[in-house]
C-alpha cells in the first residue's frame, strides 16, 4: 500500500462532518500556521515540497504563489479551481463530497500563506450536490471559528464562499474562471497580465486546483521536506487518479507517484485489470486532452523499461512516443474499442465546448467533429484523414487558451498511432463492427 | 525605449508599444494584417489570429524564442527583440489556416456585398489564403436583421472581431447587441429584436472588417469602386464633423469616417453627420480623399474602366495560381 | 404574468448579492440565473433574464450574452423532469449510446425534445465527471449512476409524480448560510 495523505481518513465512518474530521487531526495545519508561522515561511514550505498544480498543467505550486503581487491597500484573492470538467476526471468531485473539509482547511492555510481575506471556491454547475456539502462544511469552519474575524484570536479575517458555475468546460481555464466568476462569458483573458498581477476584479489573484490546495495541509503540518520524499524527483507526493473505462474497477485512486503503469491497471489494489478479460488496447493517461497511447507504449517506455505514473515517465518519447499525466484522468479502453469513434465523442466534445473567441478553435474544433461524423457514416475518403491532421495542426499553438491545443492533441495522436483504423473505416465503412459498448460491459 | 527588428528591419519604440504598432511604424510591408484589432479601440485584437507572429529572439536580456506564435496586436516588444513576420515560413503557414478557418462558414457572397471591395476579408484572402476551399459542408447561416432603421446585420458573414460591441461599450450609452451563445453558434445579435437607438452607432458600420453591418442607406446603391471619396466636414455639435462623402455623379450615396491607411477611422462620427447630411450644401468640401489602404477604391480607375460590354468573354483568364497551388 | 422572486427567494438574492465586493454585483448574475430558473418553471425567458438584469443593474443584453453561454441555461421551456444523459469518452465506453437509445425509446422522444405531457425533456450532454460510475444521467441536480437499462426504467417511473424543476432552489442551502 502506497502512502495516503488526501484519502488518508476516506474510510472512517463520519468523515464528512466536523467533529470526525476535526478528530483525526483536521484543522491543526491551520492552528500551526497562524500561530507559529510566518507567510513567507509557509510559501517557502510549499516551494520546498515540490507540490506541483493538479489540474493538469503541473506548474510547481510554490513558484506561483511567491508570483502573487502584493501592491499595499490592494486586495488579494484565492480562488480554488473545482470546475473539474476534463473527461475522465472526477477526483476532486470525490475529495469534496468525501472530505469537504480537507478543501476548507486548505483554503483556510492557504489564504493565510497569501494573505488573502476573501476566498472563493469556483465549482462547476453539474455539481450543484456539492455545493451543498462545501457550504455545510464551512458553516461548520465559521462555527468553530476557522473562519470569519479574528481567526484563532490572530487578528486575523478570512471570509470563504462557494460559488457556482453553469455548464461551460472552458472555465477550467483560470482567466475564464474569473471571467465568469465576475459574472461574465467564460471568455479566456490574453494574456498577460496573469491572474497573479491581475486576476479577480484587477487584483492579484491565486488559482489553484482542489487537489493541489487539499495537500497543503500535509506540507504545513509535516513539512515540505517530508512531502517532497513521497514520490520520484520532481514528480513529489501523491496524485489522486481517476480510473475509468473498461477496467475491473473504475475509481478514484491515490497513488504515491513511482509505481508502474502495469501495476496501476493490472494490480487488484487499483484498476484490477480489463473487464471480461479482454486485452488492453490503448490509454488516455491524464483526461481527453493528452495524447492516446496504445497498450505497448503506455506500459512500457521506448528503452523497454517499464512506464512509471509521474509527470516524468509518461511524458517520456515526447509526443511521438509519450503522452502526460494531465489531471489524471486515466481512461482505459480495450480490444474492441474503435479508435475513431472514441475520438468522435472527444472532438464533438471540444466543439460543444469551445468558447467561439478566436477563430481556429471556433471554426477548427467545429470542423474536425464533421469529418470525424462523416467518417463514421460511412462517407470518408483517406484525404479527410489527412485534413484532420492540417486542421489540428493549424489549431495548435495559435489559440488564446489552451484548450486549442487539448483538442488538437487527441487527433493528432490518435491518427498518429491508428492511422490504419481510419484507414479502414474510410475504405471499407460496412466492415467496421460497430460495437455496442453496453452489451459488452452487461454480457 | 526598446529597439526591435521586424522582418530584419530595425526601429526603436518606447516601451509598451506592441509588436503590431511597432511594425506599422516601420511600415506596410512588414506590418501584419489585422482583422479585429483596431488602435481606437480600448482591449480590441487577440480573437482573429491574422496577426500572430514569431518571436525568433525574445530580448536582448533573454534571447530565448518564444515557444509559440503570439498575437503582434497583444504582446508588447521587448529590447533586442526580434521577430519574424513575412519572413517567417511558420507565419506563412499559421496565416493560411486562419485564413482557411475565417472563410469556413464565410457566404463567400462578394458579389451581392455592400462591403466588397473594401473588405478586409477579400484583402487577407487574396493575400494569405488559397484560392480552392477544402470544405464540404453546409456554411452556418442565420437571418438578416435590422437593428434599427439604419443599420443592417447580416451575422452570416461576420468573423466574430467584437469591434462593434466594443464601440457600442466605448462610445455610446447602453448597449443592446452583443455576442450570445458560444463556440461555432456565436453569433452578434441584439436581446430579443431591439433597435440600437444612439446618436454613435453608425459608427459599428465604419469598423466592420466585414459585410456584417452595413449601412441601409447606401444598401444595393453602387459598388464601391463606382462610387468617388471627397473629404468634406461640418460643424457639428455631436462630432468632430470630419467625414468623407461618396459620391456618385452629383449625389452623396453615403457618409462615413475618414480612414486612415490602416483602414481605421480616424475619428469616429455621428449619425446625424453620416445618415442625414446627404446634401453636396451640408458640407464644405475639402478635396478628394487620397485612399491610402491598396484596394480597388485606391486604384480611382473608375473614369477609365472598361465598360462591361467592351469585355469578351474568351478572352477573360481565370486568376493565376499561386505558387504550390493545385488547380 | 409579472416576473418577481417571491419573498423567499428575493431574500436569498440579496444575500447573494452582498458577497461581492461594492461594485462587483455582477458577479452574482449566475447565481441568480440559477435560483431563477429554479423559480420560474425550469427556463429564462426573456422577462425573467431582464428582471435578473434589474437586480443586479446591468443591462438586459449582458444576461442574455451570459446565459446562452452557460449549457445549463435553458432559453426555452423544457419538461418538469430534464433528464441530461453524459455520453462523452468514458460514459460511451461503458454504453451511454445504447442508454441513450433506450430513453428515447421509452419515452418516445429524441435528443432535444420533450415529451407531449410536458413531463420529460431529454439532453444529452457532456463529461458530468461520473466516468468511474458510468454511464450516467442528471435528473434536476440529482445523479443517477452505473445505469442499466432497468436502473433507468426505475428511476424513470418514479419522476412521473414529481416536478423537478425546482430541485436545485432546494438543494441550496444558500438561504440559511
Amino acid at each position: 500500500m502506497g502512502k495516503k495523505i488526501l484519502l488518508e481518513h476516506d474510510h472512517v465512518p463520519g468523515i464528512q462532518g466536523y467533529e470526525v474530521y476535526r478528530n483525526c487531526g483536521g484543522y491543526a495545519s491551520v492552528e500551526k500556521a497562524i500561530k507559529t508561522m510566518s507567510a513567507e515561511a509557509m510559501v517557502e514550505e510549499v516551494k520546498k515540497s515540490g507540490l506541483r498544480g493538479r489540474g493538469g498543467a503541473g506548474f510547481p505550486t510554490g513558484m506561483k504563489w511567491s508570483f502573487l503581487a502584493k501592491p499595499e491597500g490592494v486586495p488579494r484573492y484565492l480562488v480554488c479551481n473545482a470546475d473539474e470538467s476534463e473527461p475522465g476526471t472526477f477526483k476532486d468531485r470525490y475529495l469534496m463530497s468525501r472530505i469537504p473539509h480537507i478543501l476548507v482547511e486548505g483554503m483556510i492555510t492557504s489564504s493565510f500563506a497569501l494573505g488573502v481575506n476573501t476566498a472563493f471556491i469556483y465549482i462547476r454547475g453539474e455539481y450543484f450536490y456539492i455545493v451543498r456539502i462545501l457550504e455545510n462544511a464551512i458553516k461548520e469552519a465559521y462555527a468553530n471559528g476557522w473562519l470569519g474575524k479574528n481567526i484563532l484570536g490572530s487578528g486575523y479575517d478570512l471570509d470563504l464562499y462557494v460559488q457556482v458555475g453553469a455548464g461551460a468546460y472552458i472555465c477550467g481555464e483560470e482567466t475564464a474562471l474569473l471571467e465568469s466568476l465576475e459574472g461574465k462569458r467564460g471568455n479566456p483573458r490574453i494574456k498577460p497580465p496573469f491572474p497573479a498581477i491581475a486576476g479577480l476584479y484587477g487584483c492579484p489573484t491565486v488559482v489553484n486546483n482542489v487537489e493541489t490546495i487539499a495537500s497543503v495541509p500535509y506540507i504545513i503540518n509535516n513539512g515540505g521536506d517530508d512531502y517532497a520524499k513521497i514520490g520520484i524527483g520532481r514528480s513529489a507526493g501523491t496524485k489522486l487518479i481517476s480510473a475509468s473505462g473498461h477496467i475491473n474497477k473504475p475509481g478514484v485512486y491515490e497513488i504515491e507517484m513511482g509505481i508502474t503503469v502495469e501495476d496501476f491497471i493490472y494490480s487488484e489494489e487499483y484498476c484490477g485489470g480489463i473487464k471480461n478479460g479482454k486485452k488492453l488496447k490503448a490509454v488516455v493517461a491524464g483526461g481527453s486532452s493528452v495524447p492516446v497511447l496504445p497498450a505497448d507504449k503506455i506500459i512500457n517506455l521506448p528503452s523497454g523499461e517499464k512506464r512509471l505514473m509521474t509527470y516524468e515517465s509518461l511524458s517520456e518519447g515526447g509526443f511521438a512516443g509519450g503522452t502526460m499525466l494531465g489531471s489524471g484522468g486515466f481512461i482505459v479502453m480495450d480490444e474492441t474499442t474503435s479508435i475513431v469513434e472514441n475520438l468522435f465523442t472527444f472532438a464533438r466534445f471540444y466543439h460543444h465546448e469551445s468558447c467561439g473567441q478566436c477563430s481556429p478553435c471556433r471554426e477548427g474544433t467545429s470542423w474536425m467533429e464533421k469529418i470525424l461524423h462523416k467518417i463514421m457514416d460511412g462517407h470518408g475518403t483517406l484525404a479527410d484523414i489527412d485534413l484532420l491532421w492540417e486542421i489540428q495542426s493549424k489549431i495548435e499553438g495559435n489559440t488564446i487558451c489552451p484548450l486549442g491545443d487539448a483538442a488538437a492533441w487527441p487527433v493528432a495522436s490518435a491518427i498518429r498511432h491508428f492511422r490504419h483504423e481510419f484507414e479502414a473505416y474510410v475504405t471499407n465503412p460496412n466492415a467496421v463492427n460497430k460495437v455496442r459498448h453496453y452489451e459488452n460491459m452487461n454480457a | 525605449m526598446a529597439k526591435v527588428t521586424i522582418d530584419g528591419r530595425t526601429i526603436e519604440v518606447p516601451d509598451g508599444t506592441t509588436i503590431l504598432q511597432a511594425a506599422r511604424m516601420i511600415g506596410p510591408e512588414v506590418a501584419p494584417p489585422t482583422m479585429c484589432y483596431y488602435s481606437k479601440l480600448k482591449t480590441s485584437g487577440g480573437y482573429c489570429r491574422t496577426c500572430l507572429v514569431e518571436v525568433t529572439k525574445g530580448s536582448e536580456k533573454d534571447p530565448r524564442p518564444m515557444p509559440k506564435l503570439v498575437a503582434s496586436c497583444r504582446t508588447t516588444v521587448m529590447d533586442g527583440m526580434e521577430v519574424g513576420n513575412n519572413t517567417s515560413p511558420k507565419v506563412t503557414e499559421a496565416r493560411k489556416g486562419v485564413v482557411e478557418f475565417l472563410l469556413l462558414n464565410h457566404p463567400l457572397d462578394c458579389p451581392i456585398c455592400d462591403q466588397a471591395g473594401e473588405c478586409h476579408l477579400q484583402d487577407l484572402s487574396y493575400e494569405h489564403g488559397s484560392s480552392k476551399t477544402r470544405t464540404d459542408f453546409e456554411r452556418r447561416t442565420y437571418d438578416k436583421i435590422d437593428i434599427g432603421e439604419k443599420i443592417q446585420l447580416h451575422m452570416t458573414r461576420c468573423v466574430l472581431c467584437y469591434r462593434c460591441v466594443k464601440v457600442a461599450n466605448q462610445i455610446t450609452d447602453g448597449r443592446v447587441h452583443g455576442v450570445m451563445n458560444r463556440g461555432d453558434h456565436s453569433e452578434i445579435s441584439t436581446y430579443v429584436e431591439q433597435a440600437i437607438d444612439n446618436d454613435f452607432s453608425g459608427n459599428m458600420i465604419d469598423v466592420c472588417p466585414v459585410g456584417a453591418l452595413t449601412d441601409k442607406t447606401f444598401r444595393f446603391k453602387s459598388r464601391v469602386w463606382f462610387t468617388k471619396p471627397v473629404t468634406a466636414h461640418r460643424n457639428c455639435e455631436k462630432c468632430s464633423g470630419k467625414v468623407n462623402l461618396w459620391y456618385k455623379g452629383e449625389e452623396v450615396l453615403r457618409v462615413t469616417g475618414r480612414k486612415d491607411q490602416w483602414g481605421e477611422v480616424e475619428e469616429f462620427i455621428c449619425n446625424t453627420c453620416r445618415f442625414d447630411k446627404k446634401q453636396t450644401s451640408d458640407w464644405t468640401i475639402e478635396g478628394p480623399t487620397v485612399v491610402n489602404r491598396h484596394s480597388v477604391i485606391s486604384a480611382n480607375h473608375y473614369e477609365v474602366l472598361a465598360k462591361p460590354n467592351e469585355f469578351k468573354l474568351n478572352e477573360v483568364k481565370p486568376l493565376p495560381l499561386k505558387e504550390g497551388e493545385k488547380s | 404574468m409579472e416576473v418577481k422572486f417571491n419573498e423567499e427567494a428575493l431574500a436569498v438574492a440579496h444575500k447573494i448579492i452582498a458577497r461581492y465586493p461594492e461594485g462587483k454585483q455582477k458577479s452574482a448574475l449566475i447565481p441568480l440565473l440559477h435560483l431563477a430558473q429554479a423559480e420560474f418553471n425550469g427556463w429564462l425567458s426573456p422577462e425573467t433574464m431582464a428582471y435578473v438584469g434589474s437586480l443586479l443593474k446591468i443591462q438586459a443584453v449582458e444576461v442574455y450574452e451570459v446565459a446562452s453561454f452557460y449549457s445549463m441555461f435553458n432559453l426555452k421551456p423544457v419538461g418538469k423532469c430534464l433528464i441530461e444523459v453524459c455520453r462523452t469518452s468514458s460514459c460511451w465506453l461503458r454504453g451511454a449510446n445504447e442508454i441513450i437509445e433506450h430513453i428515447e425509446k421509452k419515452l418516445g422522444i429524441k435528443d432535444g425534445e420533450t415529451t407531449q405531457d410536458g413531463m420529460f425533456s431529454l439532453k444529452t450532454v457532456e463529461c458530468l465527471g461520473s466516468c468511474g460510475t458510468a454511464p450516467m444521467m442528471m435528473i434536476g441536480a440529482q445523479f443517477h449512476e452505473n445505469l442499466t437499462y432497468e436502473k433507468v426504467d426505475t428511476i424513470l417511473d418514479s419522476c412521473k409524480s414529481e416536478d423537478k424543476r425546482k430541485t436545485y432552489f432546494d438543494e441550496v442551502t444558500v438561504k440559511d448560510y
